[in-house]
């Protein structure tokens, strides 16, 4: 390998980086990798397609994709409102976008669940409409939402920010109202930047177990995440099983990887910046 | 991950003269708020209500409890050990990554990223799958009665696999934006590498290392699904904050559980002053050095 650079220090520093990240990652995954590979294939499929593990793939990666969606429309408004409008408080809420990463998700779950079980706060109000949420799926989806809201914020408010002024003008000069120029100007611009957001959003939500595992209830088939039953199976000492289920997660997350690092690179090359 | 976890270096700009009407600002600013009470504002409301639900003396009879007082203790012993660590793990990763061009950038890149992606649930079950009773090592460290699952070792290990991203993801992007000039000249005046680290890089980025350590310590604070799978929630032993909040919870003290939480949720609280101000600070002192170059 040729040395491009005069500073010292790239054979230390790439070395300590390599072998820290050797300790902490590779050697467990491979763990994992080893524990999935040495066992029956049979087993596994079995596992991996068990009904109650299907019905929970269903809950975790169905929901957070709801969740993503939503977080891209209400994500995408406040990145607009928080990057353009001056108003009180406005660096108060930009602030605040970052609490659902700074909050301990056991925090939030125990928060979320007091706010919308049935006989507290919002839970109480909707109980007499028979409208439940805690403890069943509405409850998963608002603690993804919760989860998920910063990355789609944070994404998009920096490329609304180097919007170039002269485009809005010139729609604006050649007629455009307002409305059009946004769909047919600025959304076009920012359209990357979301897509790259929500599955952020997505990706977060689909591995998420601390604030959704006490508003979820946790009943089988139906408000069962997929991060919990690889925790029922440890608990009963099945390492096998549990190790085919985080071989599954761990394989969507890297999809779920390689689809953001390509929408990434295509807003990179959009907006012409890293 | 860009978003919530790697400093932000945004040039802002002035309003346009293509506004938005104010029937439009209204209403966006309006439901932008609802939303913001709604999801945000309001579950921080109800922790620090649920805390003091039953009054003062209740609030501060739960830090009076031998266990919480533990759990209190082994979260800060673990931040302890593994913000650290993951500081230094940053510095040098951010360095190389930034400073030099080799084949495999990208990747490592990506690498640094992915337990960010990586379910905590399984962050703690391939530490149980190395360290385990059925583990790799599971009969040698038997046999040397050595326990790391279930102990505190493990609880550390898998905080610093959860949170190593979060410094060298702070200073990655500030290091790029910097450039290197001023190492290179520190070079042609003859300083080695390591006065060039701590003389001209660390004062450099301080603000940057500031934004990764708070944002580290956060999340090595709070995190709760890695460590609950390899903690075996022993009272006393191996109880963290977070994970003695689900036990007060599931036994329906729930005074107690919220008033843990709020001590949680007045750090979150802090984590955001302090990394908004550096956000800020790293900002400012780009734009005011002669040397920057524009990314």
């Amino acid at each position: 390998m040729r040395r491009r650079h005069v500073l010292p220090g790239f054979g230390l520093s790439l070395g300590y980086t390599l072998l820290y990240m050797g300790l902490i990652v590779l050697i467990p995954m491979s763990a994992l990798a080893m524990r999935v590979f040495s066992g029956s294939w049979e087993h596994f499929w079995q596992t991996v397609t068990d009904p109650r593990v299907v019905a929970s793939y269903r809950v975790s990666f169905g929901l957070s994709f709801l969740a993503a969606l939503l977080n891209g429309v209400f994500g995408v408004m406040a990145a607009w409102v928080l990057a353009r409008y001056q108003f009180p408080g406005r660096r108060i809420l930009d602030a605040m976008v970052d609490l659902p990463f700074a909050l301990p998700t056991a925090v939030a779950g125990i928060a979320l669940t007091a706010i919308y079980a049935p006989n507290d706060w919002i839970g109480a109000l909707l109980e007499p409409y028979g409208i439940r949420i805690a403890f069943t799926q509405i409850g998963i989806f608002i603690a993804l939402t919760f989860i998920g809201f910063p990355f789609v914020v944070r994404t998009v408010q920096p490329v609304i920010l180097q919007l170039s002024a002269e485009l809005e003008e010139a729609a604006a000069c050649l007629g455009a109202n307002r409305w059009k120029t946004f769909r047919r100007v600025i959304f076009p611009a920012l359209l990357p930047s979301i897509l790259t957001g929500v599955t952020l959003a997505y990706g977060r939500a689909v591995g998420e177990f601390g604030s959704v595992v006490f508003i979820a209830g946790n009943i089988p088939f139906e408000t069962e995440i997929t991060p919990l039953l690889i925790i029922s199976k440890l608990e009963q000492y099945d390492y096998s099983g549990a190790a085919a289920l985080g071989f599954v997660m761990l394989c969507a997350s890297l999809v779920i990887l390689l689809i953001s690092n390509g929408l990434q690179a295509w807003n990179n090359s959009r907006n012409g910046t890293a | 991950m860009p978003g919530a976890t790697s400093i932000h270096i945004n040039n802002r700009q002035p309003l346009r003269a293509t506004g938005d009407s104010l029937a439009v600002r209204a209403l966006l600013i309006g439901a932008t708020l609802v939303f913001f009470l709604l999801f945000l504002f309001f579950p921080l409301v109800v922790v620090f209500e649920g805390a003091f639900s039953k009054g003062g003396a209740a609030f501060l009879e739960t830090f009076r409890d031998p266990y919480t007082r533990h759990s209190i203790l082994l979260t800060l012993v673990i931040a302890a050990i593994s913000v650290p660590l993951n500081t230094v793990f940053g510095i040098a990763a951010a360095w190389c990554v930034t400073r030099y061009k080799f084949r495999g950038l990208s990747f490592l890149i990506t690498l640094i990223d992915l337990p960010l992606w990586v379910s905590p649930v399984i962050a703690g079950l391939l530490y149980v799958l190395v360290f385990g009773a059925q583990g790799w090592f599971g009969p040698w460290l038997r046999e040397h009665e050595i326990r790391i699952i279930f102990a505190v070792p493990g609880m550390v290990l898998a905080t610093i696999f959860v949170t190593f991203p979060f410094v060298a993801r702070g200073l990655i992007p500030l290091m790029q934006a910097q450039g290197m000039k001023e190492e290179e000249a520190a070079l042609t005046l003859g300083a080695n590498g390591w006065q060039i680290l701590w003389r001209i890089t660390l004062p450099k980025i301080k603000w940057g290392l500031l934004y990764g350590i708070i944002l580290c310590n956060a999340r090595a604070m709070g995190e709760f699904g890695a460590v609950s799978v390899v903690s075996g929630h022993i009272r006393g032993k191996t109880n963290t904050m977070p994970l003695h909040i689900e036990i007060l919870y599931n036994e329906y003290q729930f005074a107690s559980a919220f008033a843990v939480a709020s001590v949680l949720g007045l750090l979150a609280i802090i984590t955001l002053i302090l990394k908004t101000r550096a956000e800020w600070r790293a900002e400012q002192e780009l734009r005011a050095s002669s040397f920057s170059t524009a990314p």
